[in-house]
């Protein structure tokens, strides 16, 4: 399952509560808004670790560069408009708005 | 249809119907979306489709029994929910941390539910054809 994140972490509780229902082998994309749970040193981080733990994060890089988003949370896996379609095309999308 | 055999042809049929889940998360009265959420479960059911709603975070609010909407002057929908098992809608999930971070209980829902472990739903999640937040 491909589960899709578009809300900022400083704002929503939406990364959270996907990744409560990532199962084994799942993975999250961070989109829009969503990639500012990306960001390295912030207050988020290490929730954002701790879900990295279990499931693969990916995060859209234009979204990322189109808010600044700079400096990357290691592991945090990077993803062109290709690689998105990739990703939907080897899951099922669960998105969570 | 018939295949000649006696046989009527299920496979068809099944090919028809299709699992999907309704993820509802969204209050209710503050936007539009929980209300078009069962809107949307209601047409579908129309359709005999094979239908599950799980209710998670603030979506949970829309199942609270005593919603009372006359004094924001709108109708409310919480009675709507009663027509769901005329429609065969039983597959109605709500996740318990969801519930319990919420400090609600079973007894404060409009209609039976089950309460369900985040495990258990995403594993229902997965044998989908289609999930559809709302």
């Amino acid at each position: 399952m491909l589960h899709t994140v578009n809300k900022s972490p400083f704002t929503h509780n939406t990364l959270t509560e996907a990744a409560r229902f990532a199962t084994k082998g799942s993975v999250i994309l961070l989109i829009e808004d969503g990639t500012l749970a990306a960001r390295s040193g912030s207050k988020h981080e290490p929730a954002l670790k701790e879900i990295m733990s279990r499931n693969d994060v990916y995060a859209l890089e234009p979204d990322m560069k189109a808010r600044g988003v700079g400096s990357v949370a290691e592991g945090v896996k990077l993803v062109d408009y290709d690689g998105f379609v990739d990703l939907v095309a080897q899951h099922k999308t669960n998105t969570w708005l | 249809m018939n295949d000649g055999t006696g046989n009527v042809d299920e496979t068809e049929n099944d090919q028809n119907v299709k699992k999907i889940m309704f993820v509802m998360r969204s209050a209710p009265h503050g936007t539009i979306y929980s209300y078009e959420g069962l809107e949307t479960v209601l047409i579908m059911a129309a359709f005999e489709q094979d239908l599950t709603m799980v209710f998670i975070g603030d979506g949970l609010f829309a199942l609270v029994k005593d919603q009372m909407t006359d004094d924001i002057g709108i109708k409310g929908f919480i009675k709507t929910y009663g027509v769901l098992d005329d429609y065969e809608v039983e597959k109605i999930y709500v996740d318990r941390i969801s519930m319990e971070e919420r400090g609600l209980v079973p007894e404060d829902f409009a209609i039976d539910i089950e309460v369900k472990e985040a495990e258990e739903i995403a594993a229902i999640m997965e044998n989908q054809h289609a999930i559809i937040p709302y």
